[in-house]
C-alpha cells in the first residue's frame, strides 16, 4: 500500500518533468542545434541574439512540438477509452473506422477533385490544406455518426466493434479504387498524407489544435466513473446504476472526436493510441480510470514528443515520416505488454 | 420484520416469443437465504436476470417493496438489488479494494470518489467476507473462491436489501462451496439482507437455506422451507430421472445400478455394507445365503481378512482388500449361477 502511494505521488511529477525535458529537447534538437539556454530565452520571450534560431524555434519547431503534444495526448486517451469500452487490449483509436473515414474524405478531395477539375491540390497551398482538413473531419464525423447511430439502435458492444472494423475495410477499398484511377501526383500526395506529420501547421493553427485536443482529453476525466464500471462488464455496470447506452455513446463520442481531430490535422497516426494505454496501465497498477486517463495524457504526450524527436535526429537532413517512428516505438511496447500479461488476460 | 421484500407475480420469462417458464409466483421475505434449484435449461439464470431487470419479462411483474422493477431506473434499482454473476470478469489491474469500492458507485458523485464513510463500508464489507487480507491483491491473482468472496464483498458494499447470486458455488471445490454458502448464511443472519442464489448443491441448500425455490421445466415455481418441501415429496417430481432416486430421509440422491445377477452372502455390519456396495456397482445383487447354497461369500467382521469365498462349503480364499476380492468373485461368477436370478434396480 505504502509502496503504491509512493509510486502514485512520485510518478506524476516525475513524468511531468520528463515531459518538460522532451518538450525542450524537441525545441533544441534537429538539423540545426539550438543551445538549451537560448531555447529558454526565446520561450520566455526575451529573444535571442541569433534571429535565425528564433525563427526556427517559433515558426517551425514550436508549432510542431505543440501539435505532437496535443496529438499524443488525444490519441493516448482515445486509445484507452476504446480499450476499456471493448475490453480488448488490441483496440485503438482507429478501431472504429474513424481514421478510415478520414482517409476516405481526404481521398475524395486529393484523388477525385483533381480528376474532376483538372488540377492538383498541392498547388492550392493554404486552401488545399484547409480543404484536406475539412474533408478529413467530414469523413471522420460521418463514420462517427454512423457508429453512434448503430450503437444507439442496436446496442451491444461487440456489434459496434464489428461494424466499425467493417466500415474501415469498406472505406479502405473505396480509397483503393480512387487511387487506381488517379493521377500519379495526387496518389503521391495522398500517400504522404497517410504517413502522418506533426509539422503541417502554423503557430496559430497549432495553438488552436492544442486547445481542441488537450481540453477534450482532460474532459475525458469526467468519464472515468463510467469507464471504471464499464470495465466490469455491461451487467455489473448496469447493476451499479450506470446507464450503459448513454455511457457508451459518450465514450465513443469522446474517443471518436479526438481521433477525428488528430487525423484531420496530422494524418492517421498509428500505434500511439494502441501502445500508450498499455504504458499507462503499466505505470500505475490500478483499474481506476481517473489515474489511467491522467497517465494516458502525460504518457501520450511523452511518446509523441519522443517519436517526433527521433523522426529528426541530429545529423539527418530530412525528417522521417512520423508513422514509421511510432511503429518502431509502439509495436515493441504492445508486444512486450501482451507477452507479459498473456497469462493474466487470456 | 418478516415483511415481503420482493414478490413475483404470474411471471413469464423467456426470449422473444419463446416462453422458457411461465406462471411463476414467489416471495422473498426480508433476511432470508433462498436457494433457487432446478435442472439445467429450466431457466434459472433467465429468472434471476428478469428479477434483476437485465432481461425484459414477457408477462407478469416483479415488485420490490411495492415498486415495480421494470419501472425503476438503473440508478434507483442499484440501491435495491446487488448482483454477483457467473461471468468471469477480467478487469485489467483491478485489485480487491478497488473492486469492492466500485460497489459504492450508486452513492458516489460524478467522479466516483469514495468519501471516508464509503471507505469504512468498503473495508467492513471486505472483513465480513474474509478477504480483507487480500485487499491489495490483483483480482487475476486470486483463487476462484477468493474472487467469489471479493465479488460478494462488492455486493455487500452496494448496501442493498437484496443480493442475487447466479451460481456462486459453481467452479469451486467442496470446502470452498461450503465456505461461500456459510458466508451467505451469516450475511443473511447478521445484516438482515435477503439473499437469492441459484445452485446445484442440493444438500447444502437443504441444510443452509430458509426457503427453496424449485423451478421445474416450463414452470411453475414450487416454493417453501426445505422441510416442508421434503414433506410434500417435492423433490421426487423435480428430479425425475432414470437411475436416480431422492431419499427424503437423508436429503440425498442415490444412484441406482442395474442388477442382473445375484450372489449369496453371509454376514452383517459395515464390511457387509461395503461389499454390497462394491458388488452392486458391478451389477451384482447381494442376497442372503441360506442352507441350500453350496457356494457363498462370507463376511467375518473381526477377522484381519474379513472377506471369504466359500466353494462347496469350504473356504478357499480370504482377502483383506475388497478390490482384490471382488475381482476374484467376478472371475468365479459362474459358480454362483443361482436359480433365484432376477433383474431389479437397487441401491
Amino acid at each position: 500500500m505504502q509502496y503504491n502511494l509512493l509510486r502514485k505521488s512520485i510518478l506524476i511529477p516525475l513524468s511531468l518533468a520528463l515531459l518538460l525535458i522532451l518538450f525542450a529537447l524537441n525545441l533544441a534538437m534537429g538539423s540545426v542545434s539550438v543551445p538549451i539556454s537560448d531555447v529558454v530565452q526565446i520561450m520566455i520571450g526575451k529573444g535571442s541574439s541569433n534571429i535565425i534560431w528564433e525563427n526556427i524555434l517559433l515558426r517551425t519547431r514550436l508549432p510542431q512540438t505543440i501539435v505532437a503534444l496535443g496529438a499524443g495526448m488525444a490519441l493516448g486517451v482515445a486509445g484507452l477509452l476504446m480499450q476499456t469500452l471493448f475490453r480488448n487490449p488490441l483496440a485503438g483509436p482507429s478501431v472504429l473506422g474513424i481514421s478510415s473515414g478520414s482517409s476516405l474524405g481526404v481521398g475524395f478531395v486529393l484523388l477525385i477533385a483533381g480528376q474532376v477539375w483538372g488540377f492538383s491540390f498541392s498547388r492550392l497551398g493554404i486552401w488545399g490544406d484547409l480543404a484536406v482538413i475539412i474533408a478529413s473531419l467530414g469523413g471522420a464525423f460521418a463514420v462517427l455518426a454512423i457508429i453512434l447511430f448503430i450503437s444507439h439502435k442496436i446496442g451491444g458492444t461487440l456489434s459496434v466493434l464489428i461494424i466499425g472494423v467493417m466500415i474501415g475495410y469498406l472505406s479502405n477499398s473505396v480509397v483503393g479504387v480512387l487511387k487506381f484511377y488517379s493521377m500519379e501526383e495526387d496518389v503521391h500526395n495522398y500517400v504522404i498524407w497517410g504517413l502522418g506529420s506533426f509539422s503541417r501547421m502554423s503557430v496559430d493553427r497549432a495553438y488552436l489544435f492544442a486547445m481542441i485536443t488537450i481540453i477534450p482529453s482532460l474532459l475525458a476525466l469526467f468519464l472515468s466513473k463510467s469507464l471504471n464500471l464499464m470495465a466490469l462488464g455491461d451487467r455489473y455496470a448496469s447493476n451499479l446504476g450506470l446507464k450503459i447506452k448513454r455511457a457508451r455513446l459518450l465514450i465513443i463520442l469522446c474517443a471518436g472526436s479526438l481521433t477525428a481531430i488528430v487525423t484531420a490535422f496530422c494524418g492517421p497516426i498509428i500505434f500511439i493510441g494502441m501502445a500508450v494505454p498499455h504504458l499507462a496501465k503499466l505505470v500505475s497498477r490500478t483499474s481506476n480510470h481517473f489515474y489511467l486517463i491522467c497517465n494516458a495524457c502525460i504518457l501520450g504526450a511523452i511518446t509523441a514528443l519522443l517519436c517526433n524527436l527521433l523522426a529528426r535526429l541530429p545529423g539527418m537532413e530530412s525528417e522521417l515520416p512520423i508513422n514509421s517512428v511510432t511503429a518502431f516505438i509502439g509495436a515493441p511496447v504492445v508486444i512486450s505488454v501482451i507477452w507479459k500479461k498473456r497469462k493474466e488476460n487470456f | 420484520m418478516n415483511k415481503n421484500l420482493l414478490q413475483i407475480r404470474n411471471l413469464s420469462i423467456g426470449y422473444g416469443n419463446k416462453i422458457v417458464a411461465g406462471n411463476l409466483s414467489a416471495i422473498i421475505p426480508s433476511g432470508e437465504l433462498i436457494c433457487l434449484l432446478g435442472s439445467n435449461g429450466t431457466g434459472k439464470s433467465t429468472l434471476m436476470r428478469s428479477i434483476c431487470g437485465f432481461h425484459p419479462v414477457l408477462n407478469g411483474s416483479v415488485f420490490i417493496d411495492d415498486l415495480e422493477v421494470n419501472q425503476l431506473s438503473e440508478k434507483e434499482l442499484s440501491k435495491w438489488i446487488a448482483v454477483v454473476l457467473t461471468d468471469r470478469v477480467i478487469v485489467p489491474n483491478a485489485n480487491v479494494q478497488e473492486l469492492v469500492g466500485y460497489g459504492r458507485s450508486p452513492y458516489t458523485g460524478m467522479m466516483g470518489r469514495l468519501n471516508a464513510m464509503d471507505k469504512i463500508i468498503v473495508s467492513r464489507a471486505m472483513e465480513q467476507c474474509g478477504i480483507a487480507h487480500k485487499k491489495d491483491s490483483l483480482l487475476s491473482s486470486l483463487s476462484d473462491g477468493e474472487r467469489q468472496k471479493a465479488f460478494i464483498a462488492k455486493a455487500i458494499a452496494q448496501d442493498t436489501p437484496l443480493i442475487i447470486l447466479d451460481e456462486p458455488t459453481a467452479f469451486l471445490d467442496l470446502p470452498a462451496r461450503v465456505e461461500i454458502m456459510q458466508l451467505l448464511r451469516d450475511i443473511a443472519n447478521a445484516s438482515g439482507k435477503s439473499i437469492l442464489m441459484s445452485t446445484h448443491d442440493l444438500d447444502l441448500a437443504l441444510q443452509l437455506s430458509d426457503r427453496l425455490w424449485l423451478l421445474q421445466s416450463g414452470g411453475p415455481l414450487t416454493t417453501g422451507s426445505p422441510e416442508d418441501l421434503l414433506l410434500q415429496n417435492a423433490f421426487q417430481s423435480m428430479f425425475q430421472h432414470k437411475g436416480i432416486v431422492f431419499d427424503n430421509k437423508t436429503g440425498l440422491f442415490k444412484v441406482m445400478h442395474t442388477q442382473n445377477s445375484t450372489i449369496p452372502v453371509k454376514g452383517h455390519g459395515f464390511e457387509y455394507v461395503l461389499l454390497r456396495r462394491a458388488l452392486s456397482r458391478k451389477g451384482i445383487k447381494v442376497i442372503r445365503a441360506n442352507s441350500e447354497d453350496n457356494n457363498w461369500l462370507e463376511v467375518k467382521n473381526e477377522s484381519k481378512e474379513p472377506f471369504a469365498l466359500f466353494v462347496e462349503g469350504e473356504c478357499i480364499q480370504s482377502e483383506a482388500s475388497l478390490e482384490v476380492f471382488v475381482n476374484q468373485v467376478l472371475k468365479m461368477q459362474e459358480l454362483f449361477k443361482v436359480k433365484r436370478s432376477c433383474c431389479t434396480l437397487s441401491e
